[in-house]
């Protein structure tokens, strides 16, 4: 689905990735982990074409991204900041997203599981962040991608519409799609993810099951494991 | 990149600045129609206010857009489109904008008293036309500057730097360099000098039109000689379409290679 050859980006002097190899190829949810700094987000933004590499290839399906822009289709990309144009309503901006991409969209059923029909006529500029972030979640999960990136998708959402957001990754999960995930909050890695990859200052410190994490570091849960993977370190 | 124009569009005409940009041409043109009847020094007036105005507006509107759209523009940039459709299709959306406030904020009034079919027709004409390339000049120019800088004051900063150059500096340097260089024939220099800026060029562009040039003394009569002309004409208004061109090619160089 995914492959990342030997990745580098530096943003000035500051060598955020350096060659990172990752494949996802198996559906499942994986949790891309890491510090603050550690290349998360350049990864996703690599793979969405958004941060062009210095070095390095990635292909999505098989074909190099290098100056493309239609395989984009093939993913659903949860941005982490949600900040739409402030006059347009809701309704509007679907319409929008609708018009850029091809294929069916299942924004109806989204709208009814996030309930926000009465939000659909308001301004974009005058919804709440929780709300913003419901909008974006439909946006996202509008298209029947097989690739799903998810980058801090919990934040600000109140504990029902995280019940919700659960389940509709849960049946993504389901219908057998590769879902990528970037979260600090430990328990929905517990909760959700198949196989965890540990960010290091640029380089893939870890990347196993959950179980293997577990096994590996000789701890219980998962914040645990991490932070003795950290504790081991030289530097710290 | 039409459908990311028709949307920036939408939203842009639906913004509180927009409305005052052109309710703000609307008052002024109807004060200065109702304080003077000849249509043709109402045309000066307003010349004088927008050669400054619009360039102003467009290059802080354009920075503004970029910089307050930016988190939406990495929406943008996740869909299956082309990267500098996104870019040129909402600078299109600014300068549009900004170009229909212009035209319906000067335009209603001056229809209301009956440009149209007036010997006037012409020069009103020239001066809407100006006012919209300065709008699309102005906000390319601001779009390219704040996708070069990613620290937003010093887009800023840089920005109303640009348009300062143009609308003052540009002059006084010009003035300063004619007045030191009295002792040689400077016709050729004035001239070329003038069309490299987008602003004294528009100036020049009503002027002639509206035949006051005697008033710009013996460099008057030279440009009546060279933009009299129809070759003339055609090289004023290349240079006028260079000035939209190239910084829009700015935009789309700056806009492929740049990390988001």
């Amino acid at each position: 689905m995914i492959s990342i050859h030997h990745l580098h980006k530096a943003f000035g002097k500051n060598h955020v990735l350096n060659g990172v190899d990752l494949t996802f190829d198996t559906p499942g949810i994986v949790a891309v982990l890491g510090p603050n700094g550690s290349g998360k987000t350049t990864i996703i933004k690599s793979i969405l074409g958004m941060v062009l590499p210095d070095e390095g290839t990635i292909k999505v399906q098989g074909e190099d991204i290098k100056g493309k822009w239609l395989y984009r289709n093939q993913i659903a990309y949860l941005p982490q900041i949600a900040r739409f144009p402030e006059n347009l309503t809701v309704a509007e901006l679907l319409r929008m997203v609708k018009d850029l991409n091809t294929g069916t969209a299942h924004d109806a059923e989204l709208i009814e599981h996030f309930g926000l029909h009465d939000f659909l006529d308001k301004r974009l500029g005058n919804l709440s962040g929780g709300t913003r972030q419901k909008v974006n979640l439909v946006l996202t999960f509008m298209y029947d991608c097989p690739i799903i990136i998810l980058d801090e998708p919990t934040a600000g959402l109140d504990p029902i519409s995280l019940v919700r957001l659960k389940e509709l990754i849960n049946k993504q999960r389901m219908k057998g799609k590769t879902i990528l995930i970037t979260t600090h909050v430990m328990g929905l890695v517990e909760e959700l993810a198949d196989e965890v990859v540990f960010l290091l200052e640029g380089h893939i410190h870890f990347r196993g099951s959950l179980q293997q994490l577990k096994s590996q570091t000789g701890e219980g849960n998962v914040e645990r494991a991490i932070a003795s993977l950290l504790a081991k370190l030289p530097s710290c | 990149m039409l459908k990311i124009l028709k949307y920036s569009f939408y939203d842009l005409i639906r913004s509180r600045w927009t409305y005052s940009y052109g309710g703000f041409y609307l008052l002024f043109t109807l004060s200065l129609l109702w304080l003077s009847n000849d249509l043709s020094k109402v045309v000066i007036s307003l010349m004088n206010v927008v050669l400054l105005l619009c360039p102003l507006i467009a290059t802080m509107f354009g920075v503004m857009y970029y910089y307050n759209s930016r988190e939406f523009t990495e929406l943008l940039l996740a869909q299956p489109v082309r990267r500098t459709s996104i870019f040129l299709g909402q600078y299109l959306g600014v300068a549009g904008s900004l170009s229909a406030s212009w035209i319906i904020g000067v335009g209603v009034p001056f229809a209301l008293y009956g440009v149209f079919g007036s010997e006037q027709a012409g020069n009103f004409a020239m001066l809407l036309f100006v006012g919209v390339v300065l709008s699309f000049v102005f906000s390319a120019m601001a779009f390219f500057i704040a996708l070069k800088n990613e620290n937003r004051i010093k887009g800023f900063g840089l920005a109303i730097l640009a348009w300062l150059f143009f609308a003052v500096i540009y002059d006084g340097l010009l003035l300063l360099s004619l007045s030191l260089l009295t002792e040689y024939p400077l016709e050729k220099f004035s001239l070329i000098a003038s069309m490299l800026n987008p602003i004294d060029l528009s100036r020049i562009l009503i002027l002639l039109k509206l035949d006051v040039s005697a008033l710009m003394g013996f460099t008057g009569a030279v440009f009546r000689k060279f933009l009299g002309t129809g070759l003339g004409m055609g090289v004023a208004f290349a240079v006028l379409g260079l000035w939209v061109v190239g910084p829009v090619m700015g935009i789309r160089r700056v806009a492929g290679r740049k990390d988001f």
